[in-house]
């Protein structure tokens, strides 16, 4: 093994998260920062060849390796745990800034009682509400010490949308129910292609209180307070599974990279498979990585960051066997309720190949505990939305109306005809609690290709995520009927966990973050409770999934840590909790 | 040495068919002047021939525009299979292989290439039945998993772009009123509400201005 010169900092992954606190040290400290990427390097310039269906959204060119490393699965630990062969329920990316080069872009904050959503919860509905085995904790940080980060988070990266909480004045077409916020958003709302403009008017006809999705996919030219530039969103379809290829959507690659490119103590090495942190009497020592000529290299570091995606956060420090003497590593596994709450059929053609990963139109009255739950069978809720990402013909052709029965043949292509682009989808995203029993650990039996053992994903729905859909299905057909759909298909239940059925890549826990080290694995800064100079930094630290996407506040945490890592860390080296 | 294995794409089938776009307009496709021979990877021609039967049937030709046989579905098909997809480079495949659950989605050790050599078995001959014939012959076998990709293929070749082999003369893309790749849509994201909106269709290839590498072709 090869042992290198000792940097700074060494960062494993060079996604959203990673890239941003490589950013923060390099351009506001002289140290040394090194980004360790499992993929290949990625630019601007090669995303118009990507304009392709089948081996981007279907091949899945962008993800990681699944033939390399994957997870098995299991719903409790009473069953056999699999491997998940192919990609289902959710996608992680692989290359220069990961899964942020092809997520759709859509960009919220938490609502702020989600932080302390054990305390609001116990103090409203009192204990005996919350689900026999739940698990849900405490942040350790409340909405109010986050809001400055989103903000910056917003500017850099131009999120467009609509204020519905500024400084606690409300606005109507915003989104209401949000916590207030200091700015209005840096970019106005997208336009609205046909399917989102009838979703909005539905909504609001029914006295509901729809807002435009706060995008990354920018809605006009942008500059941010760094002064990187970016061009607004042509509405081509072609972000989620894709990256952009005029730079319209937010991705690392064309936020971050344009300065930290400009950085001399800043080094990128793609290709770079980390398998080890190595901490030793409470520090962490640096990491051990298999780079792109299959070498084992060892990376001595003075503070060592693990950025990689949620799952590989929780599995490094498994196989690095990082102290845990609370048994708190693993716990908390959330993903999220993510449905097609009710499809619809229009009478009129949609035009949905027109469209952007975030150009929709939600609704939040039934997000969070904006409604009471004293008499609904399940506690909290998420945003009903619709979202025109760009539809892509062979994903969705032959998706049926419920009056058509034929699978193939003449009268199937004539009826799937018909429906092709007719069809629209009302979705749901809700919040996934946490439970006991929804847990990771090393599989027994199954490995990677370097022979280490796979995550294992212990994952099942309880009736609180079943009744919510339930609810949430009901709500959007009514909202269907009112957009005027000749024919409606409501969402079938939720059932059991399926990691088959892509719900999204928002899979969170693990490593989670809070107020003590007998219930957490970091602290709020993202600091690892046993060992100071080892952070942990992403969704792996959320201790349950809040119902909307988790990029702003991955990213708004890391700010704060990044705060305190340059304004109080590397001068004490102590603890900063 | 391996014999070659053609797959004749007819042009009478293809040449001034008449298609309808999803507003019901008509649209003229450009005729060709002889048959193509198209070399096979993965396919003998025999196998081609009744892959193609098959996916003509899923997805016919009829009054409602062409089908799979128009489009070069089991060119598509071909090339799938004998590129990195059908020897399952995109999945996990190291033991034991255990019988999952349907969540746990498929675990069987056979890559899409055996699935196709053993489903196809039961489909020996297809090619040379009538249409009823061919239709009773795939009632036998629509509940299986080898039809489920048959299936799935079926429609991945009609509307793919066309460097993968299928939606030939974006055939496919014209019949549903998709344009293809495409670089704005900003003055028409919101001026068309209610209205079918039908550009022409261009291929990854035109929009680009050179050959992009597709997966098939990759190690």
């Amino acid at each position: 093994m090869k042992t290198l010169p000792a940097a700074d900092a060494v960062i494993v992954g060079g996604g959203w998260t990673g890239l941003l606190m490589a950013q923060q040290l390099a351009s506001r400290t002289s140290m040394s920062v090194v980004v360790l990427e499992r993929g290949a390097p990625r630019r601007t310039s090669d995303y118009l060849d990507n304009m392709d269906e089948l081996d981007y959204a279907i091949r899945l060119r962008m993800m990681q390796d699944i033939s390399k490393e994957t997870v098995t699965f299991r719903h409790s630990e009473r069953d056999r745990a699999l491997p998940v062969r192919q990609y289902g329920s959710f996608l992680p990316g692989a290359g220069v800034g990961g899964a942020g080069e092809h997520w759709s872009g859509i960009s919220y904050r938490y609502v702020p009682d989600s932080f302390d959503l054990l305390t609001k919860t116990k103090e409203k509905y009192g204990a005996k509400r919350l689900p026999e085995d739940h698990a849900i904790q405490d942040w350790g940080v409340s909405y109010a010490e986050l809001e400055p980060h989103y903000t910056r988070t917003e500017r850099l990266m131009g999120i467009s949308g609509k204020a519905g909480n500024l400084k606690g004045k409300l606005i109507e077409g915003g989104n209401i129910y949000e916590g207030p916020r200091s700015e209005e958003y840096p970019t106005p709302p997208m336009k609205m292609p046909y399917l989102a403009a009838l979703f909005r008017d539905a909504t609001r006809s029914l006295g509901y209180h729809p807002y435009p999705l706060p995008a990354a996919t920018t809605s006009e030219p942008y500059t941010n307070p760094d002064g990187v530039s970016r061009a607004g969103c042509s509405y081509c379809g072609y972000c989620e599974r894709y990256g952009c290829m005029i730079g319209a959507k937010s991705q690392p690659t064309n936020t971050l990279m344009p300065l930290l490119t400009k950085r001399k103590n800043f080094t990128l090495r793609p290709g770079c498979w980390v398998k080890r942190v190595t901490v030793e009497g409470g520090q962490a020592r640096g990491v051990t990585y298999i780079d792109a000529a299959g070498e084992e290299v060892f990376q001595p570091a003075g503070i060592v960051f693990l950025a990689s995606w949620t799952l590989n956060n929780t599995r490094l420090l498994m196989l690095s066997k990082v102290a845990d003497p609370h048994g708190n590593l693993g716990r908390n596994l959330t993903h999220q309720i993510s449905i097609p709450a009710a499809m619809v059929f229009m009478e009129k053609p949609l035009n949905r190949f027109i469209g952007a990963g975030s150009a929709g139109i939600a609704m939040n009255d039934f997000d969070a505990d904006v409604f009471d739950h004293s008499n609904v069978p399940f506690l909290r809720g998420g945003h009903i939305y619709t979202v025109c990402y760009g539809f892509r013909p062979m994903a969705n052709f032959g998706v049926m109306p419920p009056s058509q029965k034929a699978a193939w043949g003449s009268a199937w292509k004539k009826a799937a005809l018909d429906a092709y682009d007719r069809t629209g989808r009302i979705s749901f995203y809700g919040e996934h609690l946490s439970y006991k029993g929804n847990v990771m650990d090393l599989d027994p039996v199954y490995k990677d290709a370097q022979g280490d053992p796979l995550l294992r994903l212990t994952l099942d729905w309880r009736d609180n995520e079943r009744n919510m859909a339930k609810f949430m299905a009901e709500k959007a057909t009514g909202i269907a009927r009112a957009m005027g759909a000749r024919e409606v298909t409501p969402f079938p239940g939720l059932k059991s966990y399926d990691a088959t059925r892509y719900q999204s890549t928002h899979i969170q826990g693990g490593a989670i973050m809070g107020a003590s080290p007998e219930s957490s694995v970091v602290n709020s800064y993202l600091q690892h409770w046993h060992a100071n100079n080892l952070f942990v930094v992403g969704s792996s630290a959320f201790p349950q999934n809040p119902s909307g996407n988790p990029t702003l506040t991955a990213m708004a945490l890391t700010y704060r840590a990044a705060d305190a890592i340059v304004e109080r860390f590397v001068k004490t080296r102590g603890s900063l909790a | 040495m391996k014999r070659r294995h053609f797959l004749t794409v007819s042009a009478a089938s293809v040449g001034g068919a008449l298609v309808y776009t999803l507003d019901r307009r008509p649209y003229v496709v450009a005729a060709q002047d002889k048959p193509v021979r198209v070399p096979l990877r993965f396919f003998t021609e025999t196998e081609a021939l009744d892959v193609a039967a098959a996916a003509a049937r899923i997805f016919p030709a009829d009054e409602a525009g062409p089908g799979a046989n128009e489009a070069g579905v089991a060119i598509y098909i071909d090339r799938q299979l004998a590129g990195p997809y059908g020897r399952d480079r995109y999945r996990y495949t190291q033991g034991p292989f255990g019988n999952g659950i349907p969540e746990q989605g498929y675990q069987g050790k056979a890559t899409p290439r055996e699935i196709y050599r053993e489903g196809l078995k039961r489909l020996a001959g297809i090619a040379r039945l009538s249409a009823p014939e061919q239709d009773a012959g795939l009632k036998q076998i629509e509940t299986t998993s080898f039809f489920a990709l048959l299936k799935t293929h079926t429609i991945e070749g009609m509307f793919c772009d066309p460097m993968h082999g299928g939606n030939i003369d974006m055939i496919g893309w014209q019949l549903i009123g998709f344009p293809g790749p495409r670089m704005t849509y900003f003055e028409e994201v919101d001026s068309h509400y209610g209205n079918p909106f039908r550009p022409k269709p261009q291929s990854l290839r035109q929009i680009v201005g050179r050959p992009v590498k597709a997966s098939e072709d990759e190690a």
